[in-house]
């Protein structure tokens, strides 16, 4: 399943026959789909079906949940990011990662990129990097008079932000980011899909999401998941493509159903 | 407000409800105020050991003393320091004057001298401050009657002079200083143990240790060796401190023999063995802590590609440090209490020198007031309760700079 046939190297990220488990339940199976380049790939699907579980296998932040394995490849530049000699850490510092719930570090807003910054070895200019980091965030006319301050100070939708600059902060090559504005309201929400536009620019983003409008608004590409099959409770992705098809003609009859809103 | 209408399967039994929870709001009150009544009458008992009358009569007469007709608290210091010469022995006196020359000597302080060694006052009876207070005349004439030679004074067991004094046997000039370095000296190894140990260990456990049975194994034992009555870690230390590991505790591996301690018992050996005794407590409070910093905040960490210590030292210990002191306070607070495993370590119990080193022989307060507890006469119980009020000074002082700290921490963010 590959959105468009153009060559190999404008994907920055590739799954192959991906399964990932927890313990012995296998949560999702038999992913194969291909992540181009500063593009935003949106991945939608109902409650349950393992789009988290498939997003965190992308740089391996379900290895920090216990029990977890997967089978199969995931492929970064045309390396497998589960090769024995790969540091996961290595994998998370190229591969950055927003989460659904904002998580700033109990730090100061400034401290929340130093810090960042700081761990990998960053030694140029700090206030450069900051200022830059949060402008690219479009936070920085909200919090240039109060960068001493908790980065938990701010609201909902900031924070969140923050997050996006902490994340970008380092150059990641991809952003992976997760239901990031479940828990903002419209306007913040709206802010976040604008910023994604510009951040395409730079960045490869891949986001889960559970609002069908923000994928449909803000992605070029969609991956749909569903159970495979009711039994076994294992998410597969059941169809990929540009945004425009999957909204207006999918080829499956489970996606037309959901998109539509008579499937939930 | 008009009941509602009866539904089907469904009683109105909002009455019996609130009866209910009216009932157990009184309960945890009641036992609230069970608590208070109990801390209460403990200070109360304290306290009123802690002050009253004492009849007390000199063993020396000090009319004796009395050179041409001027008694001795009107004699020069020159008049003083001669009589101690005359009086004590040589060495004694020697002793007196290398722990502070008699030309460095206050008037005051070389009369006080004269007091404490050679008119050497002895009480014969002491009352509490109920009776003090309220029997006084009683007291008085009861004095006039069976002590004609004594004096009576209204005493504070408790003074400034008490906390200073070193220890003695004579009960009106003993004091706690002795015992207090003690519990310090002891109280200082015990944390230096038993912090790091105790937090490193608790990090390995959450952070690193795998989930397997031997972890488990670990895990289970640390949680029943909280619960080892101390005594056992007295019995513990002893045979490990003290005798197995003699030539460290007694400070000969480091060339410093100590004549008073040439054995183990020494401040080192009670600081470690307490240090083992709050270990495990450390330990389950630190893990409590470490387990309590929510799974965003490290996913926040991990997610800018930081290390598992990176995490840890910049976030984890952080956020749970709060927690940690908190433990730690509990722990040390139990430590300076502990009796039990110190008389097992070998406390000594009559020293009126002060711990100086970690290889000194020591007393500390709980053992000074089990020991004058233990004794006949009434007059060391008011000791032992001027002792109480000290111990216990000492253990909010030290929680309250714990608790400083511990908000230091968690205000920074």
């Amino acid at each position: 399943m590959t959105a468009n046939n153009n060559a190999d190297r404008q994907y920055v990220m590739e799954t192959r026959d991906l399964d990932i488990y927890y313990g012995s339940f296998k949560a999702v199976t038999g992913v194969n789909m291909k992540i181009e380049r500063n593009a935003i790939t949106a991945i939608i699907g109902p409650s349950g079906c393992g789009k988290s579980t498939l997003l965190r296998a992308f740089n391996r932040m379900n290895e920090l949940y216990a029990g977890t394995s997967i089978k199969g490849q995931v492929l970064f530049d045309g390396e497998d990011i589960y090769a024995p000699q790969i540091d996961p850490v290595e994998v998370r510092y190229r591969i950055g990662m927003v989460f659904q719930k904002p998580n700033p570090f109990p730090k100061s807003i400034y401290e929340n990129i130093a810090w960042t910054a700081r761990i990998h070895g960053y030694r140029g200019k700090m206030d450069e990097l900051v200022e830059n980091s949060l402008r690219q965030a479009a936070l920085w006319d909200e919090v240039k008079d109060k960068l001493g301050q908790s980065g938990l100070s701010l609201s909902g939708g900031q924070q969140q932000r923050l997050c996006i600059a902490r994340a970008i902060s380092i150059k990641p090559e991809v952003i992976l980011m997760d239901e990031p504005a479940s828990a903002l309201d419209p306007i913040a929400t709206l802010k976040i899909e604008e910023l994604m536009q510009e951040l395409k620019k730079n960045y490869t983003i891949v986001i889960v999401t559970h609002n069908m409008q923000q994928a449909a608004r803000a992605s070029d590409y969609t991956a749909m998941m569903m159970l495979a099959d009711r039994e076994t409770r294992s998410g597969t992705v059941i169809e990929f493509d540009d945004t425009k098809v999957i909204f207006t003609n999918p080829k499956d009859k489970r996606t037309e159903d959901y998109v539509t809103g008579r499937f939930g | 407000m008009k009941e509602k209408a009866v539904v089907q399967g469904f009683a109105n039994n909002l009455d019996a409800r609130n009866r209910r929870g009216v009932l157990w709001h009184v309960l945890f009150q009641a036992s609230t105020v069970v608590g208070i009544v109990a801390l209460i009458a403990l200070m109360l008992n304290i306290i009123n050991s802690a002050f009253g009358y004492v009849a007390y009569e000199a063993r020396v007469d000090p009319d004796t003393l009395a050179v041409d007709g001027t008694p001795i608290q009107d004699q020069s210091k020159d008049q003083l320091v001669a009589l101690i010469h005359s009086t004590l022995s040589s060495g004694a006196y020697n002793k007196l004057d290398n722990e502070k020359p008699f030309a460095d000597r206050s008037l005051e302080e070389v009369y006080q001298l004269v007091v404490e060694r050679i008119v050497r006052p002895k009480v014969v009876e002491v009352w509490n401050l109920w009776p003090s207070l309220t029997q006084a005349d009683a007291i008085r004439a009861t004095v006039a009657r069976d002590h004609p030679d004594a004096e009576l004074d209204f005493v504070s067991w408790l003074t400034t002079d008490f906390v200073t004094r070193p220890q003695t046997s004579e009960p009106l000039t003993a004091g706690v200083r002795t015992a207090i370095l003690g519990s310090l000296w002891t109280i200082l190894f015990t944390i230096l143990l038993a912090f790091p140990i105790g937090v490193g260990a608790a990090i390995y456990l959450e952070e690193y240790a795998s989930d397997n049975w031997l972890n488990r194994i670990i895990q289970t034992n640390i949680n029943n060796l909280a619960g080892v009555p101390s005594i056992i870690y007295g019995i513990l230390g002893l045979a490990i401190f003290v005798r197995a590991l003699e030539p460290l505790t007694s400070g000969k591996i480091f060339g410093l023999v100590n004549l008073t301690s040439e054995n183990g018992r020494t401040v080192l050996s009670a600081g470690l063995t307490l240090g083992l005794l709050v270990l495990p407590i450390i330990i389950i409070n630190a893990q409590e802590a470490i387990r309590a910093v929510p799974r965003s905040l490290r996913n926040a960490s991990f997610g800018v590609g930081a290390t598992k210590w990176q995490t840890v030292w910049s976030h984890v210990l952080p956020t749970a440090m709060p927690g940690i002191l908190t433990g730690t306070i509990l722990a040390i607070s139990r430590a300076i209490g502990e009796t039990a495993p110190l008389v097992v370590v070998g406390a000594s119990t009559a020293i009126s020198f002060d711990p100086n080193s970690p290889f000194s022989k020591f007393t500390t307060l709980p053992i000074q007031i089990y020991q004058w507890t233990s004794r006949p006469q009434d007059e060391f119980r008011s000791l032992a309760a001027a002792s109480i009020l000290v111990l216990l000074v000492l253990l909010l002082s030290l929680n309250a700079s714990a608790v400083l700290l511990r908000n230091r921490f968690s205000r920074r963010f």
